[in-house]
């Protein structure tokens, strides 16, 4: 169990705090609700730029990090599709630093020129070390820009290209600040060595007097049903064939989503999982194999992604996934593979509740989705998913029609056959 | 309520760092037991850390194919059955294979543990590295070598650890493509007989543990023909390369470079070592840092830019390291060698020399709060042959250093002639 107390002040800021005296630290943690999907679609990457830019100075301080760090602190930041997560963690005695700090940049950024310049080029430097840089690095964009064509999944959270990131302009920055960078649109977490009571009062004395803001109301373009399936080849100068296939999934408010969840476990959650066990050990097809989702708040993907044993044909490999799919459908899972997944989703969760930062994170995200208590009670759902449960949602899932596959080809081992698309 | 006014801060300086001691135990065959009860969640983590690293191979790669296949099959068990056994129970079963040592870690619900030794037992006693599991294992690791290789931070590291230390010292060599292929079952069983079944041991256990977790160990390892370490660490002195200046052309289509700034250094053992950390800090070692603020929040030419001194246990080096645009690959390394030299040049003014200290204190304060933690400290202090005072040491250096302390620090191991310098493209 892990206890919180959750108020609201007057401007609409929702604070929850989570008080655990065996350790020293608070953790200080405020999520507010924007990412990279309130973006418009010829600016995109700018919530994450954003992101760099809280920590340029705000109204009143010069610059974020070092008053924190002379309190002993240390922070991070994080940005999703979803929203952008800010946290803190200092001596429980120092707490009022964290206050000071977080209020004072919720209240006013500094604007500066000088820090949009300099975290412009930052943030390309990111963009070329995980997205251009690395091999297969520009996968995960076509695939989104293949599942989605209306919805702002349709891009990652760094941005579509370099170039949306170069052209930001400080009015662009101060619109944003303006529409999303409010209490009405943030979340306060603050757990570890506190009392509900001294939070309170730093809430009401730090928080209190900023001005409510626009209280958004976030609508998305809906993505449209997908009809056919969606195919595509590419080739790019990595040393081996690539296997990607995903489908569209339920948003995190759906009950289906706890059981998409475990479908990616039975299909990839550890050694013994369906995939790696056939496909990587028996028939020996790929070298590595995953199964994941993309864990957002609306509609998001399941994607199987593998590397091909060289020498393996993409075409027999997909075949191969199929028909572990195939299987799936026919026969669903065991009661024992059904007990294997739940017991690996309740250590997943107690291991991860090990960290007080996670727990803040959790916490806020929790509150985000709606029911803080889901903390507590989220586990029970799993338990509840039935086998025939597990079927039915895979069948609604598991629909050609519903799928995007993309080859992704080395461009040395396919010399010849180069003739549709060059890119990377 | 002035909000340009900080609100007042208790020092860190002020604050008393305490490492949770551990308790010990030793199984029957002599094998010791490391052990921190702490945490709320019904939570543990295993260790069984075995003098099995690489050093001891007499081919490259065997090592880590032993520690790798260990729970790949035994006479009992099929390498799936051993996989389900512990993701039945939602446990997590990992190995890493280093220099001196090779770990299993268990991670699992407290509860679960009795149902799991057994398993581990089984994988100590009675591995039989079938040959398939060994062929799959060389074609994926080869596999996943050639995608590394096409890194330019892979290959950067790989070859800045050669120049440190020498391609035949433990630390600088590396495997190659062609030589996963001459690992063979001889080599592999004739090193688990050696350094597993005959092996050195000794046990780390931390989270909420059962009431019996020494007789459990004990039941199920004591009976073994283990040792115990002597944990004394051994010289192997390091074979730098004598050519210092180094540009590598990997990937032609390259956008970034890898950047490495990089000196031998001593180990914990040497009495300069407590400050340097502390100088590092300044140097590359948090975000606030000199090479941070400078390359990052000033010019913008990266990512980020850290610096830190390598764990290794008989020999070490310093290192900076970042991923750099192209075209700014060579201002960067301007820009380290102007900050080094600045530390050798500049007194550090107390402002900053107090925001350093407070800020190493309150990350050891925040890194002490879970068991996973403490026991790491642990781990790190016993396996280098050190004592609690290694830890104290440490406190005591943090907040007794001077800006002159740092400044001589920075003068003897700052010269630029000690560095090799690379950038892989």
């Amino acid at each position: 169990m892990i206890n919180f107390k959750k108020f609201t002040l007057n401007n609409g800021l929702r604070v929850i705090v989570h008080s655990d005296t065996s350790v020293p630290t608070v953790v200080v943690n405020v999520l507010y609700d924007v990412g990279s999907r309130d973006e418009h679609p010829e600016k995109t990457g700018f919530a994450h730029l954003f992101e760099h830019l809280m920590f340029g100075g705000s109204k009143n301080i010069k610059v974020y990090d070092e008053p924190l760090q002379i309190a002993g602190g240390e922070n991070n930041a994080f940005t999703t599709p979803d929203f952008t997560n800010y946290y803190c963690q200092l001596p429980a005695e120092n707490i009022e630093t964290a206050f000071w700090l977080e209020s004072d940049r919720m209240l006013s950024l500094a604007f500066s020129k000088k820090s949009l310049e300099v975290q412009r080029k930052v943030v390309c430097e990111e963009f070329k070390e995980h997205y251009i840089n690395k091999p297969y690095g520009n996968v995960s964009q076509e695939l989104r820009s293949m599942a989605y064509k209306k919805h702002p999944y349709q891009w990652l959270t760094i941005g579509k290209n370099l170039k949306h990131i170069e052209d930001a302009t400080l009015d662009d920055v101060k619109g944003f600040f303006k529409k999303f960078y409010n209490p009405s649109n943030a979340i306060l977490v603050v757990a570890g060595n506190v009392t509900v009571g001294q939070v309170k009062e730093l809430a009401e004395k730090w928080f209190g007097d900023i001005e409510k803001g626009i209280n958004n109301k976030h609508r998305y373009i809906k993505e449209p049903a997908q009809k056919s399936a969606r195919r595509k080849t590419m080739y790019a100068d990595v040393p081996l064939d690539a296997f990607y296939k995903c489908w569209h999934i339920f948003p995190r408010s759906d009950e289906r989503y706890y059981i998409t969840d475990l479908i990616t476990e039975i299909f990839s959650g550890g050694a013994s999982s369906r995939l790696f066990q056939k496909l990587v050990k028996e028939k020996k097809l790929f070298s590595s194999i995953d199964c994941y989702h993309s864990g957002s708040m609306g509609p998001g993907l399941l994607t199987i992604e593998g590397k091909l044993v060289t020498g393996i044909k993409i075409n027999d490999a997909e075949e191969a996934v199929m028909e572990e799919i195939r299987n799936f459908l026919k026969s669903g899972i065991t009661k024992k593979e059904l007990e294997k997944v739940k017991n690996k989703t309740e250590s997943a969760m107690a291991f991860e509740d090990m960290s007080m930062t996670n727990r803040a994170a959790s916490l806020a995200i929790y509150e985000l989705i709606g029911d803080v208590n889901l903390i507590n009670t989220e586990l029970k759902k799993y338990k509840k998913i039935t086998t025939k449960q597990i079927l039915e949602t895979g069948k609604e899932i598991f629909r050609e029609e519903n799928s995007s596959t993309l080859y992704y080809l080395s461009s040395n081992i396919h010399k010849d056959e180069q003739k549709d698309s060059a890119t990377n | 309520m002035n909000r340009k006014i900080a609100p007042p801060i208790k020092n860190a300086l002020d604050f008393n760092l305490q490492l949770k001691p551990y308790k010990y135990g030793q199984l029957k065959n002599g094998v010791p037991v490391y052990a921190v009860e702490a945490g709320e969640e019904d939570v543990l983590q295993l260790e069984l850390v075995f003098y099995a690293g690489s050093i001891n191979q007499k081919k490259k790669g065997v090592a880590g194919a032993t520690n790798f296949l260990i729970k790949n099959g035994t006479v009992n068990r099929t390498a799936f059955q051993i996989n389900e056994e512990f993701d039945y129970y939602g446990a997590y079963i990992n190995r890493s294979c280093f220099s001196e040592t090779a770990v299993l870690t268990l991670h699992t619900l407290s509860k679960h543990l009795g149902k799991l030794l057994p398993v581990m037992e089984d994988m100590l006693t009675n591995s039989i590295f079938p040959e398939t599991e060994l062929d799959i294992y060389k074609q994926n690791s080869k596999q996943s070598l050639q995608v590394k290789l096409q890194k330019c931070e892979f290959v950067a590291g790989k070859l800045i650890n050669r120049y440190l230390y020498g391609e035949h010292h433990p630390y600088g060599t590396s495997i190659e493509l062609n030589e996963i292929d001459s690992i063979t079952l001889t080599d592999i069983r004739k090193f688990y007989e050696n350094y597993y079944l005959k092996g050195k041991c000794a046990i780390f256990i931390a989270g909420k543990l059962p009431k019996d977790y020494l007789t459990l160990l004990d039941k199920n390892f004591g009976n073994l023909n283990l040792k115990k370490p002597s944990f004394k660490v051994s010289e192997l002195p390091p074979q730098p390369a004598e050519k210092r200046k180094y540009r590598i052309i990997n990937d032609k289509n390259a956008v970034q470079g890898a950047v490495r700034v990089a000196r031998n250094f001593p180990t914990r053992q040497h009495p300069d070592f407590t400050k340097a950390v502390v100088l590092n800090t300044f140097l590359g070692g948090y975000f606030g840092s000199r090479l941070m603020s400078n390359i990052r929040e000033e010019k913008g030419y990266t990512y980020g830019i850290y610096s830190y001194i390598q764990n290794h246990m008989s020999t070490s080096a310093w290192i900076i390291s970042t991923e750099a645009g192209k075209d700014v690959c060579e201002p960067t390394l301007k820009e380290i060698y102007f900050e080094l030299e600045r530390l050798k040049n500049e007194r550090i003014s107390d402002e900053e020399m107090l925001l350093v200290k407070n800020y190493m204190l309150g990350s050891i304060l925040g890194d002490l709060d879970g068991p996973f933690q403490i026991i790491a400290k642990w781990k790190n202090i016993i396996l280098n042959g050190l004592d609690e005072t290694f830890f104290y040491n440490s406190i005591k250096a943090i907040k007794e250093a001077t800006p002159a302390e740092m400044q001589a620090l920075a003068k003897k191991y700052f010269k630029k002639k000690d560095f090799f310098e690379l950038i892989v493209y």
